[in-house]
């Protein structure tokens, strides 16, 4: 279930320029979130209307052991402009879990992660657990440069088949991720979060494998709740049009990826 | 728990307290369980409600502004045949009242919509004549009086249950509208509805809403709220449920002060979950602290 609470943030640290680590403690939390799942945040003042609404953050890890969640960020707006100021020992409002968390089909054996740029930071919990779950994995990151490749010593140290691509050629291949799909082989099941035009392509990649997958959806969101349907997106249903909008807030933000419509 | 008498009688429509919450905002009230005691709600205003499944709009449908945000849902919901057979079983299993909010793009659409809710054991209907999303009907109902009665009378015709008309803001005169609903036969007004808005992404050069234009809500707005309330409390006699930017107590208190009977709450459930069950401890509070016994006592208190 679902709560709000405030907590204590832990610490908080510009992990490369703009992109924040937060650890927040909160036992209760950590304890039933799933991998895939997100945070909707507020800085914790009762009486601060200005900036007004939450932000939605995915778990880059959940730490059960010491009872602590990690988020990474981006400072995009004044909302994470704020988020991005807080310090160890300030509070912090948070709803959570929320939403639907990755799953993983026990009867495939080599997977296939394609993370782009801040949709890299839920994947490292997914990653962790195909290990656990004693799976092959094939990470592919990319971003424009080198040090927006979040987590990247982290993914050096697992045992996964890794591969980065940047724009500007200071880590891996230099270009577009996606241009990594047409090497691999053997791939069984994909998970991909990132620019809607990556997902598009790791999609149209699948489609062509036949490999199936599922997608982790970003949209701008209101209540977390899925009652103002602010945040939905277009996936495909057996109906007269073909698809419908859905909740990335509770019925998503993981879905399945061939469902999914990639347009706007 | 004090001796404070929190029921609210709105012409026949019995609240056990004068918390509500606000169409759009609060879903079917399900999506809050986790967070509220639903139980202790006076009533929901469930997600607007149309003859037929709307889509809605595009994205992006929301945008932040100062103290507030824009929206543009375009009234996505699962038409009232869903909502009859899948929704208002859920709904019934809780104590508060089930308002629906009814939307058409015709007069008919408004009184076909009565007639199927008219025995279904919802508390009341909402006739939202105000919403600013949807191309056809919806606002336009909301701007001229006597198209405001007209769609007031229709539904009259095809129920009994209560009837709450929901105003717009985005008018010359206020009052002119609430007076026409009134001798229309509305039992109670609710307002205001969003403010007609817009916001321009400046890197893009385009405006950030697929929609274009939205509803601005939020604290921005509760001044314009309050003015209005206490326009409408003055030209009318039917009771009103005041809303626009109420995010905690004392701002409710303001409300009431200005002449509402009862209070609704929306954007505020986005920022705080639980804040529906803060505000009603709160008037609570209030009245104890300053001597009342009931919440009628201070209803229009500031009307000088």
């Amino acid at each position: 279930m679902p709560e709000r609470s405030i907590r204590n943030i832990v610490s908080q640290k510009e992990i490369c320029p703009g992109h924040y680590q937060m650890v927040i403690d909160a036992p209760e939390i950590a304890a039933e979130a799933e991998m895939g799942q997100f945070l909707h945040l507020k800085w914790a003042a009762e009486t601060n209307s200005d900036p007004l609404l939450r932000r939605p953050i995915s778990f880059n890890e959940i730490d059960r052991e010491h009872g602590q969640l990690i988020i990474v960020y981006r400072v995009i707006g004044r909302g994470t402009k704020l988020l991005s100021t807080l310090e160890a020992g300030d509070k912090i409002d948070l709803m959570g879990p929320l939403g639907t968390g990755f799953s993983i089909p026990e009867e495939k054996n080599n997977f296939l992660v394609v993370g782009g740029g801040m949709g890299i930071a839920p994947l490292l919990d997914l990653v962790e657990n195909l290990l656990v779950a004693d799976k092959e994995v094939t990470v592919l990151l990319g971003a424009e440069k080198k040090e927006q490749l979040l987590n990247l010593e982290q993914y050096q140290e697992l045992n996964v088949n890794l591969k980065t691509a940047t724009m500007d050629g200071s880590s891996g291949y230099q270009g577009f991720v996606t241009d990594l799909l047409a090497d691999l082989t053997a791939i069984e099941y994909v998970y991909t979060c990132g620019p809607e035009v990556m997902m598009a392509t790791v999609q149209e990649w699948a489609q062509e494998n036949e490999i199936a997958g599922q997608a982790s959806l970003e949209e701008r969101m209101g209540c977390g709740t899925g009652a103002c349907l602010s945040c939905v997106c277009k996936i495909k249903v057996e109906t007269e049009s073909g698809w419908e909008y859905q909740k990335t807030c509770t019925t998503g933000p993981i879905f399945a990826l061939n469902e999914v419509i990639f347009d706007e | 728990m004090s001796n404070v008498n929190l029921k609210v009688d709105l012409n026949g429509l019995q609240l056990a307290n004068p918390v509500t919450t606000a169409s759009g905002t609060f879903g079917f009230g399900e999506e809050y369980k986790d967070y509220v005691d639903l139980n202790k709600l006076g009533a929901v205003m469930v997600k607007g409600t149309t003859l037929n499944p709307k889509q809605g709009n595009a994205t992006p449908r929301i945008a932040e502004t100062s103290s507030g945000m824009l929206n543009a849902i375009g009234l996505q919901n699962p038409g009232v045949d869903y909502f009859l057979k899948n929704i208002l079983p859920e709904t019934k299993q809780y104590d508060f009242k089930t308002i629906v909010n009814i939307s058409g793009n015709t007069v008919e659409d408004y009184a076909k919509l009565a007639s199927k809710l008219d025995e279904s054991g919802v508390a009341a209907l909402e006739i939202n004549i105000s919403c600013p999303n949807v191309k056809k009907g919806g606002l336009a109902f909301g701007t001229q009086p006597a198209m405001a009665a007209g769609v007031v009378e229709a539904v009259r015709q095809e129920t009994d249950l209560p009837l709450i008309t929901k105003l717009s803001p985005n008018v010359a005169d206020i009052t002119a509208i609430a007076e026409a609903v009134e001798d229309a036969g509305t039992d109670v007004i609710s307002l205001i509805n969003t403010l007609l808005g817009m916001k321009i992404d400046i890197q893009q050069q385009e405006p950030v809403l697929a929609n274009k234009m939205g509803g601005l809500s939020g604290p921005a707005i509760k001044p314009v709220a309050v003015r209005m309330v206490y326009q409408v409390a003055q030209a009318v006699d039917v009771p009103l449920i005041g809303m626009g930017g109420i995010s905690n107590a004392e701002d409710a208190v303001e409300f009431l002060l200005a002449g509402a009977d009862a209070i609704s709450i929306g954007t505020a459930n986005f920022v705080n979950p639980e804040v529906s069950m803060e505000i009603l401890a709160g008037i609570e509070d209030y009245l104890v602290e300053n001597g009342y016994d009931s919440v009628e006592e201070i209803v229009g208190k500031a009307i000088k």
